[in-house]
């Protein structure tokens, strides 16, 4: 029962980054159709960001984080308006190529400037963990978590209640007649592409200091955050959170009580599961959006 | 008839005249010598030092003038911490850099996807870090190991197990060749020892998050976690044993943890653990050879590489020291020459002598040497021996 109320929590907290990594890919393919492969390249630029700001220019641990973010949203505009705003219109495979590109070039540039040799980012939290009874939480990882929630509520307070947000799920919804209402769609785009880039680049700053930063520490996120939005239904905000926890559980369990050597196909049997049964997704709604 | 003969002879002149300096230009070319190692990717840290050894080994070799008068060039290939990666650096190596003789790589799921074409084009690899014991035991007669088997080196454990206090143990390792042939190797010996064995858990090369795993393990009561993966891995698992309060002796085994490296980066998480390591740069004078060990050591500080990378680097300098004296004894740049000259090889390396065994199946053996096993402690910060070493 205390393995299990532990392997929960472990979950939980992991399944919250998760969310966060899928919630920047599921905005990004849902308003603009983009299949972005470098997304665990912003998370990966975020976490150098953060190592950079915090060991480099020794900023406090918050200013380093916010730089991150900076970092993420720039980064993602200056991709947007040069790459991919000149495709627009092309098919979503030649944009997919060209998000592969991208992929490729962050990865080796990451590798130019830091080398591959692992970096530990340095956080002012304790290292000994909160004890709730049988209930072992590092402050760190409290942090990220709740972190991490924060951010994905004011994910969804700017789509829901903000002008932009509605300018945004206009153009998700049709984007020529939103086009046509007077929404400018190459600033939503834009605007859209360094929003779901600084979630990435996010993420990247609060899990650096729990793991380690390292060039190709992108791959692995970029393929928990693909698992976690085709769990959620691909441009599903809500179904991307759910999603994130699914995964983030599902591992922790099926690594604690099936075999631990098999954890990543247990977050795969899943999707498999998923795209057998509801193709759309496990919280896709009845019609298709497209 | 005249004007044939003078022109026959002029030919011969040029010929005669061509011939020493074609010759000579041959002879001067440097000889190549494979490095495959994980300059990037997961494992990258290793790799890297495992480079920068090797390249001392290098620039000693040439200052004395080089081998067989000479010099040796280093051709190093990424294999990216991939095993299909190692493959493919081999093949380049061989069909386009034409390196009559390799070192690598590193991992030993990577060392055996390398195998292959080892012997497809007859080349010889000396093996510098592979654990998992299939290395030598495939029955490949092109393959040289200095590192130690995962038995050989559960065999010098075996001496201090009471010593250690280990009565119930727990695995965790990364879920390669070397993990898998870890768990294998130090649970036969742990048990013929009549310690209880508990948990064996596994972690993907790549990941991060061990909290499931280490959730599993507190829950069986063990005093002792056996871990085996490297430095990258070896931080994280500390860092997250501290968060879930897992009060364990640590044991590293397979030679890659750093302490120093760990002492920076995982801070008091590493306080009290036990490494088994292959080389004791912070006591040169400890090694076998304390010469050459104290040389190296001043060697890889004066070039500003990094003091935790030395566990790692004295494995580059021993691995192309052994080709080197291969060449030559060997007298000529070929692969099969070089093969053969392997099996006479005897030298002292950093870690201790160097000198090849027949292992595998009959009539197609690999070559494994016999080299030296130390355990170390972290205590107050430092890297020290166990008390039960001191004298």
């Amino acid at each position: 029962m205390e393995q299990l109320l532990q392997h929960l929590v472990n979950g939980l907290v992991l399944g919250g980054t998760y969310a966060l990594l899928g919630i920047g890919l599921t905005l990004i393919f849902g308003l603009m159709s983009v299949v972005n492969f470098a997304h665990g390249e912003f998370y990966t630029l975020g976490a150098y960001a953060a190592f950079a700001a915090l060991a480099l220019a020794g900023l406090p641990f918050f200013a380093a984080l916010l730089a991150a973010i900076a970092a993420g949203a720039l980064l993602g505009a200056l991709c947007e308006r040069t790459l991919l705003r000149p495709l627009r219109g092309h098919s979503i495979d030649t944009i997919m190529l060209v998000m592969i590109g991208v992929w490729i070039a962050m990865q080796n540039a990451e590798l130019l400037a830091w080398g591959g040799v692992a970096r530990s980012i340095p956080h002012p939290f304790p290292t000994a963990p909160l004890t709730l009874g049988p209930l072992n939480i590092a402050p760190l990882r409290l942090f990220v978590v709740l972190t991490a929630a924060a951010l994905i509520g004011l994910a969804w307070l700017l789509i829901q209640k903000t002008r932009l947000g509605t300018a945004m799920r206009a153009t998700f919804q049709d984007r020529d007649t939103a086009a046509l209402m007077g929404v400018p769609i190459g600033k939503i785009h834009t605007v859209t592409f360094a929003f779901g880039s600084a979630l990435a680049a996010a993420a990247g700053a609060l899990l650096g200091p729990v793991f380690l930063a390292y060039p190709s520490m992108g791959d692995l996120a970029s393929l928990k955050a693909f698992s976690v939005v085709i769990l959620g239904g691909l441009g599903n905000l809500a179904g991307a959170t759910l999603g994130g926890l699914l995964l983030g559980v599902a591992e922790e369990l099926g690594a604690g009580y099936v075999s631990s050597g098999y954890r990543d196909a247990v977050g795969f049997v899943a999707i498999i599961l998923v795209l057998l049964f509801r193709p759309a997704g496990l919280f896709a709604r009845a019609e298709r959006i497209g | 008839m005249c004007k044939r003969l003078i022109s026959t002879a002029l030919v011969g002149l040029v010929a005669l005249a061509l011939l020493p300096a074609g010759g000579g230009a041959q002879s001067s070319a440097p000889i190549k010598i494979g490095v495959i190692e994980p300059l990037s990717g997961p494992v990258a840290a290793s790799g890297n030092y495992v480079r920068m050894g090797a390249e001392i080994a290098r620039d000693w070799v040439n200052a004395r003038g080089g081998v067989n008068g000479r010099k040796i060039e280093l051709q190093i290939e990424d294999n990216k911490s991939d095993p299909k990666e190692a493959a493919s650096a081999a093949e380049k190596l061989i069909v386009r850099d034409k390196v009559p003789a390799i070192m690598g790589a590193w991992g030993s799921s990577m060392t055996l996807a390398a195998m292959p074409k080892l012997e497809e084009y007859g080349v010889p690899m000396v093996v510098e870090t592979s654990s998992a014991a299939s290395v030598t035991k495939r029955g490949n007669p092109w393959v040289f190991r200095i590192s130690p088997p995962s038995e050989m080196e559960a065999l010098g454990l075996e001496q201090y197990v009471d010593k250690l206090g280990v009565k119930k143990v727990d695995f965790l390792a990364v879920n390669t060749d070397w993990g898998r042939g870890s768990i294998q190797a130090f649970g036969d010996m742990l048990r013929r020892k009549g310690v209880q064995v508990g948990a064996a858990e596994f972690m993907e090369q790549s990941a991060t998050d061990m909290n499931a795993q280490l959730t599993k393990i507190k829950q069986t009561g063990g005093d002792t976690l056996f871990l085996t993966t490297a430095v990258e891995q070896i931080t994280l698992v500390l860092k997250q044993g501290q968060e879930q309060r897992l009060a364990r002796k640590i044991v590293t085994t397979g030679g890659s943890s750093s302490p120093t490296q760990l002492i920076k980066q995982a801070g008091a998480a590493a306080e009290g653990s036990y490494h088994i390591v292959f080389f004791m740069p912070w006591f040169p004078e400890a090694m076998p050879d304390g010469r050459l060990a104290k040389a190296f050591v001043d060697e890889w500080t004066k070039r500003g590489n990094p003091f935790e990378g030395l566990t790692e680097g004295f494995r580059g300098h021993d691995g192309i020291a052994t080709i080197v004296e291969a060449v030559k004894l060997a007298g000529r740049d070929e692969p099969k020459a070089i093969q053969e000259a392997l099996w006479k090889v005897s030298i002292t390396g950093v870690n201790g002598p160097i000198k090849f065994e027949k292992d595998g199946p009959a009539g197609k053996e690999s070559g494994q040497s016999k080299p030296s096993i130390f355990i170390v402690q972290v205590r107050d910060g430092k890297v020290a021996l166990p008390d039960f070493l001191k004298k």
